[in-house]
Parts: C-alpha cells; structure tokens; sequence
C-alpha cells in the first residue's frame, strides 16, 4: 500500500496540472477544415472514450479473477472500475451528441458505434444497480454483467470499421497532423493519469468499507 | 333491425371510415410545394458551435468535480466511522 499512498496525490497532481494546460494547447491546435470549432470537442471525448473502454476491460479482467478465486481484492477493482465506466462513459455520451449537432446537424443516430457505447455503458450502469439494490449473492451476478461489458470493447472500437457509420474511423487518430496529434496526447495523458488516481482511490474506499463491516462485526461479537 | 342489416351497417362504416382515412392521407401527401429553397451558406452556419463546445467541456469538468466530491465525501465519512468503531474494539480490548 506504501505505493498506493505516493501515487495517488502524484497522479492527481500530475492530472490536475495537465488538465490546466490542456485548453491553451487545444485553444492553439488548428480547426478541422470541414467541423470548425466543434471538432475541438475531440481532445476530450476521445480521451473519455478510451478511458472508459480500459476501464471496462479493468473491470472485466477482475471480474473474471473474482469469478475464479473469489478474492474480495478482484471485486474492489472491479466495482471502482465499472463505476469509473460509468462516470466516463456519460462525458463520452453527452459530449458526443453536442458534438454531432454541428457536425451531423442531428444529436443522436442510431448506428452501430452509438449503440454499442450505449448498451455498454447501460450494462455498467446495471452493474452498479446491481450491487447497490441487488442484495446477497449480487456480487457474483454483476461480476457475469462486467464481463459482458468488457466483451463489447472490442466490438465498440471496431464497430466503424466494420459497419458502414457516420461516426469517424478508428484511422483519425493515427493520421492526426503534428499540431492536432501533440494536444490529443496531452489530453490522452491528463486522462490516464486522472484516472489511475481516481481507481486508486475508489479501491482504497472499497477496501475501507469491507474493513469497516468487519470491525463492526467484531464489535457486535 | 335484422342481423344482416346491422352487419352491413359496421361494413360501410368501416369502409366508409377506411376510404376517408385514406383520402387523408393522399391529401397530405399530394400537398405541393410551392417553392424551393436552396440550402444557404447561412442556413448552414446557423447553429453556432461555441455553445456546444462551452456546453461539452462544462458538462465533462462538472462531472468529473461532482465524482471527485463524492468520493472525497464518502470515503471521509467511511474512514471516520472506521477510525471510530477501532477505537471502540481497542478500549474494549483494554478492560
């Protein structure tokens, strides 16, 4: 935990400073030739977006170790992950359709990309349901709930390429030109980072609420 | 009235009703327009994009800050009663 305890103030602080740089640099990246002003929405929906799909794998993989071995550790992470999904998925469905307005002239299409982030972010949404209200043994059926979500990551990414969509391809971001591509990184790194603290504590309250109900049972003994 | 009356009488409603129904119908499609107006540059700037990207980066800030206050709250309240009910089990320990 010793490590725990330097990282998460320094990967806030390294978050915190990066997120007050990030709007000069967006503010001096130049426009996109057919978007304008309203692709700038970019350097943060997409480092939203892979946020949210790491973290969705994040709660994925410890669902599945919690599913094996039932080590209360596996269920922490996989419950600060999907709450994570669930908080960076709605900046990547709200900021989304603000965006598609301009550029679409129309807030939502029911296409495949749309639709899957939504489902996927629905089913995390239910993971936190569950657990919240589902009462003894929900531990074990959200965990089958995360794993299915994670299984959509991929069809998330891909959706784009694999179906016909209005949605941008997954080859924007590699072709990005220099002065595009070094803000985006900036963002990309203030998220990461923001988001490792954000799971590192969100743990450590898991971790204190599981140690909490046992010095309580404790007492009552 | 007989059975058969009455019967022919719900079948010329209902044609009565399905003929109208569809002449409705016709009439809003067939409604001409009566002029055409080219998509203008203006009608295309016409939703400015400096609200949406003020509206996108305030709603991704807010939230972010609201999650970072309720974390902050919730595990300051745990780690309170935490610190409490140790304190508890280690004066009871003691006697």
């Amino acid at each position: 935990m010793r490590t725990a305890r330097w990282l998460v103030p320094a990967s806030l602080a390294v978050a915190l400073l990066m997120f007050f740089r990030a709007p000069y640099l967006i503010n001096a990246a130049p426009e996109e030739s057919t978007m304008g002003a309203v692709q700038k929405i970019f350097y943060f929906h997409v480092p939203s977006a892979i946020v949210a799909m790491l973290s969705a794998i994040v709660s994925g993989i410890a669902s599945a170790m919690y599913l094996r071995g039932r080590r209360p550790m596996a269920d922490h992470v996989a419950l600060a992950a999907a709450e994570l999904v669930v908080l960076f998925g709605a900046v990547v469905l709200a900021t989304g359709p603000l965006w598609a307005r301009k550029a679409w002239g129309l807030w939502w299409v029911w296409e495949a990309r749309l639709v899957i982030t939504l489902i996927m972010w629905m089913l995390f949404v239910a993971y936190l349901l569950l657990r919240r209200f589902g009462g003894p043994g929900s531990d074990v059926l959200s965990s089958a709930v995360s794993l299915v979500g994670a299984v959509l990551v991929p069809f998330v990414y891909w959706s784009v390429n694999m179906w016909r969509t209005m949605h941008p391809t997954t080859s924007v971001v590699p072709s990005l030109q220099p002065e595009m591509m070094k803000p985006f990184l900036w963002s990309l790194a203030a998220f990461l980072a923001f988001y490792l603290a954000l799971l590192l504590t969100r743990v450590r309250l898991e971790k204190s609420r599981a140690a909490l109900e046992q010095a309580f049972l404790a007492l009552e003994d | 009235m007989t059975t058969t009356t009455r019967w022919a009488t719900r079948i010329r409603g209902i044609v009565t009703s399905t003929i109208a129904l569809a002449m409705g119908n016709v009439a809003l499609a067939q409604q001409p327009q009566d002029r055409f107006q080219p998509l203008s540059q203006q009608a295309q700037e016409g939703i400015s994009a400096s609200p949406l990207l003020l509206a996108a980066y305030g709603f991704a800030w807010a939230a972010v800050f609201i999650y970072v206050f309720l974390l902050w709250r919730r595990l300051g309240k745990v780690e309170h009663e935490l610190a409490d009910v140790n304190a508890q089990l280690a004066k009871r320990a003691r006697r």
